[in-house]
């Protein structure tokens, strides 16, 4: 499996130089969503041979990514099929976006299946899940191909009603059903509003291609329209809040790999999605927009940050914890769009190029996450991080590239979480002195709230990793955890190095990106990878420069120094103690930490306000044989506000209207006739 | 087109309509089928007129499938199940004639008003002809909205289809496969209310669709 490594594809990444006459990719790409379903019918036919169906899909996932990442700076190829509707047939096409979407998704879908060729052998009913994994990829892919709406739409509902499949897969587990029924009506409103938007898009000549968008792009009022519809139908899939209640649930209801496709290139389909529209086809950006995106941004990435450090469950914290990171994606893109629509575009170019760069990492980093929860839930059979701990004994792999994984996203150099990091907050140091006063108080905001959002994901993965692999175990599974098996761990291993490699040489990412970023905005970073010393320098080298190698040959030589000296006067024979508990040696685990005395403080200072926490103290009675506890309530206000009005208003429309349901043939038939002539009667008047 | 056979044409979709509203002048159920019969005969000479003037030769075929089962099948099955039925001889309660008479006039008025502005750059016949035809079309629902019988609905819905073929006729270029099919949409739909007819006959001892309603479960 040498060359299956996910490693391989941002090596291939070309530079922009040396490309003179590339092969059009468009038709190996198309052919690889063709295998994808026809692994997907195959795994219906042969029952019992997921691995291989598994260790199919890994491959041509890989070719996705070498597709990807060969076209990236390639001309804009075109393909069309004769499917579909009469008029419009299947316009594919595979430009500089498109490519760079087609990277996340090659890599995520490459690194799910091998990991799963390992950890699906553990699934109860693996009939529910195999089938529409390889369909779930294609539908992704189908939907960055996509070059008419049509094609676009269709590829993402396919891509929600598979994803949906997989969530309802343990469909016998608590919740899951809810979760299932959110996430479709979430997925059902998302697909609606960008279906109105692609109308308004079209206009009314219908010129559903984004070709023909693209020719005569809204103005004002529609363009307006567009702007919001695209994002409430991206930002919804995305989980933008307060679009993003159905993501803790949906995503960690899944199968672990899945969640890990959902996570981690899902949402970054719907990144694409509302790119696609945002700053494609409907053309440049207004400052209010870009107001919109950053205030949403910020909000997102904090209050995923607060979440994700509140809960216990190990899947819905990553879920949160994707919340966060979707957060900082369109931190980037707002920026972007002030820049652009400012006329600012070195600073446009820098944002969009961090927002492009983290949506990769994020891929990265949140894959490994969930390959690691997976291997958590299956060694020591829970996924609550108050019954782990002590799992750095039982499992010393997955350890490792948990901890690599949480320092990645907790944007620690030398891994490549803190790169994009630092580079969104290089756009937001570099702002210029902007005349709307929107943008003069949001960016600072934004700035802030990014600082603010980092340190709560560091303390977020400190606890997570802290309370589940350190310490003592908490419960009986946890003490007989066993590792995982060789292919998952493999898939960790090879995620984990990636997130090295791209923190120590951003270059080959942001070098790469660059026609992306200039099929949108015109222009480009200057090239990184020719520099000395692989120093990543956006702006320029008076400004601020960043260099992975470096860092990490810091931190490496200062570590083994320190090793050394610890061990050249320290002792060397090692002996295991009971750990100092001030002279009272109390033998129960539950004298750690727990997973909330470590949140408290923060919940403490942000829970009455955010979540309207409440702690109460839960007394028993005299005489009564039972513990005491503090009990605590905490609340979503999305839900509160947004979401349970909405239901009651709809439970009593649909009682008010039920009635209809009861009526006569002849009343139908009368509203039959009253609709078509009162149509007609508005249709003459129109006129 | 010269003039004449433009007046013709117009003069066989003016008569389409006009018997429409003969239609939903009778009370009486035999009466009714005659007019349905003479509405499909008009409709099968405005056909084969069109075909005539259009140099198609395949609209013959279209006009000879008017002629033989709107015309003459179905009006003929229709008094046979009327007379089976023994409700030949009944008055049928309906919402108020000169009032349903209004009612058709305020959308002939509606059809023209709508279709003649919009269908502006179109051949005159043409235009003459889908307003006609929707007005015919209108005129069919209202017959079937308001009676109470089952018998004539179905000939409310028959009418409509009628007006439904004037107006695909009218349109040249209209390939045979696609009236063919709409015949045998329409056939098919005849049999299968018809059948339906006896059916409720039997469990109800009647064709009133309102006697439907209190059969079904459920809220009322």
């Amino acid at each position: 499996m040498g060359h299956c490594s996910p490693r391989a594809g941002p090596t291939d990444w070309p530079g922009a130089e040396d490309m003179g006459h590339q092969p059009e990719m468009i038709e190996p790409t198309a052919w690889c969503i063709a295998a994808l379903l026809a692994l997907s019918a195959l795994s219906v036919c042969l029952p019992r041979r997921h691995g291989a169906i598994y260790a199919a899909a890994t491959l041509v996932c890989l070719a996705l990514l070498w597709c990807g990442a060969t076209s990236l700076a390639a001309p804009v190829s075109g393909l069309k099929l004769p499917l579909g509707l009469p008029v419009t047939g299947v316009t594919l096409s595979l430009d500089p976006l498109a490519a760079a979407f087609l990277i996340p998704i090659g890599l995520g879908g490459a690194g799910a299946c091998l990991y799963a060729i390992g950890y699906g052998q553990h699934e109860a009913e693996p009939a529910r899940v195999v089938p529409f994994v390889p369909l779930f990829i294609a539908a992704m892919t189908l939907a960055v191909l996509a070059a008419d709406a049509f094609v676009f739409l269709f590829a993402w509902e396919l891509m929600s009603l598979a994803s949906w499949a997989l969530v309802l897969a343990r469909h016998r587990e608590d919740g899951n059903i809810h979760a299932a029924f959110v996430y479709l009506v979430m997925a059902v409103f998302s697909g609606l509003t960008l279906l109105l938007a692609f109308g308004l898009l079209a206009g009314t000549e219908g010129g559903f291609t984004f070709g023909a968008i693209r020719a005569a792009r809204p103005t004002g009022g529609t363009a307006a329209l567009v702007f919001v519809l695209a994002t409430i139908g991206a930002g919804a899939k995305a989980g933008l809040v307060p679009l993003h209640v159905w993501l803790p649930l949906a995503h960690p209801a899944a199968p672990s790999h899945v969640s890990a496709l959902m996570s981690g290139v899902m949402t970054k389909v719907a990144v694409y999605g509302f790119i696609r529209i945002v700053f494609d086809l409907a053309g440049p950006p207004v400052w209010w927009e870009a107001a919109i995106v950053l205030a949403l941004g910020g909000a997102t990435a904090a209050l995923g940050a607060l979440h994700a450090l509140m809960e216990r469950d190990l899947k819905r914290l990553l879920a949160y914890s994707t919340i966060e990171n979707i957060g900082i994606v369109f931190i980037g893109l707002g920026l972007a769009m002030a820049f652009q629509s400012n006329g600012f575009t070195p600073g446009a170019v820098l944002a969009l190029t961090a927002a492009l760069f983290h949506a990769l990492n994020h891929t990265v980093f949140k894959s490994l996450l969930f390959f690691g929860a997976g291997a958590v839930l299956h060694g020591a059979g829970t996924r609550d991080i108050g019954r782990l701990g002590g799992l750095i004994h039982r499992m010393p792999w997955t350890h490792a590239a948990m901890l690599t994984g949480c320092a990645a996203i907790s944007a620690l150099p030398p891994l490549n979480g803190f790169v994009s990091e630092w580079m969104t907050f290089q756009a937001i140091l570099l702002r210029p002195d902007l005349p709307q006063w929107g943008l003069k108080i949001m960016i600072p905001v934004d700035g802030a709230l990014l600082a603010l959002t980092a340190a709560l994901a560091a303390a977020c993965f400190v606890r997570m990793h802290g309370i589940a692999f350190l310490g003592r175990p908490r419960s009986e599974p946890a003490a007989t955890a066993h590792e995982t098996d060789a292919w998952s761990t493999a898939a960790m291993a090879l995620f984990a190095a990636l997130c090295l490699v791209l923190g120590l040489v951003p270059g080959i990412a942001v070098d790469g990106l660059a026609p992306v970023v200039s099929s949108l905005l015109g222009e480009r970073l200057p090239p990184q990878l020719g520099d000395k010393w692989l120093s990543l320098i956006p702006i320029s080298a008076s400004r601020s420069s960043y260099n992975g190698l470096l860092v990490f040959l810091f931190l490496a030589s200062s570590t083994m120094i320190v090793v050394a000296l610890a061990h050249r006067f320290g002792s060397s024979a090692t002996r295991r103690a009971p750990a100092w508990d001030c002279g009272f040696p109390d033998p129960r685990p539950e004298t750690q930490y727990t997973a909330e005395s470590f949140s408290q403080p923060i919940r403490r200072v942000f829970g009455a306000l955010v979540f309207r926490t409440r702690e109460t103290v839960d007394m028993p009675a005299p005489g009564e044989m039972r513990a005491g506890g503090i009990v605590r309530y905490s609340r979503d206000l999305a839900w509160d506000g947004i979401y349970t009005p909405i239901a009651t208003y709809v439970g009593i429309v649909s009682t008010r209207l039920n009635t209809i349901q009861f009526l006569t043939i002849r009343r139908y038939l009368t509203f039959v006739f009253l609709s078509l002539v009162a149509l007609l009667l508005a249709l003459a008047l129109w006129q | 087109m010269t003039g004449i056979s433009f007046d013709i044409s117009h003069m066989l979709a003016g008569f389409l309509v006009l018997l429409s509203f003969l239609m939903l002048y009778q009370v009486r159920l035999p009466p009714l089928l005659n007019v349905l019969a003479a509405h499909a005969f008009a409709l099968s000479l405005s056909v084969a007129w069109q075909a005539h003037t259009q140099d198609a030769p395949h609209l013959y075929i279209t006009a000879a499938i008017a002629l033989l089962f709107k015309a003459i099948l179905v009006p003929w099955v229709l008094r046979r199940m009327v007379v089976r039925m023994g409700i030949h001889r009944e008055i049928e309660n309906v919402v108020g004639i000169g009032l349903t008479m209004l009612a058709a006039m305020a959308l002939v008025a509606l059809s023209l008003e709508f279709m003649l502005p919009l269908t502006a750059k179109a051949d005159p016949v043409v235009r003459e002809d889908i307003a006609l035809a929707l007005s015919v079309v209108l005129i069919g629902l209202l017959l079937m909205v308001t009676r109470r019988n089952a018998v004539s609905q179905v000939v409310g819905f028959m009418s409509l289809e009628n007006g439904i073929n004037l107006a695909a006729t009218g349109a040249r270029g209209m390939p045979l496969v696609v009236e063919i099919s709409v015949a045998f949409s329409v056939l098919i739909a005849f049999i299968v209310i018809g059948v339906f007819l006896f059916r409720i006959r039997e469990r109800f001892d009647s064709v009133d669709v309102g006697t439907l309603h209190m059969f079904r479960g459920g809220r009322q």
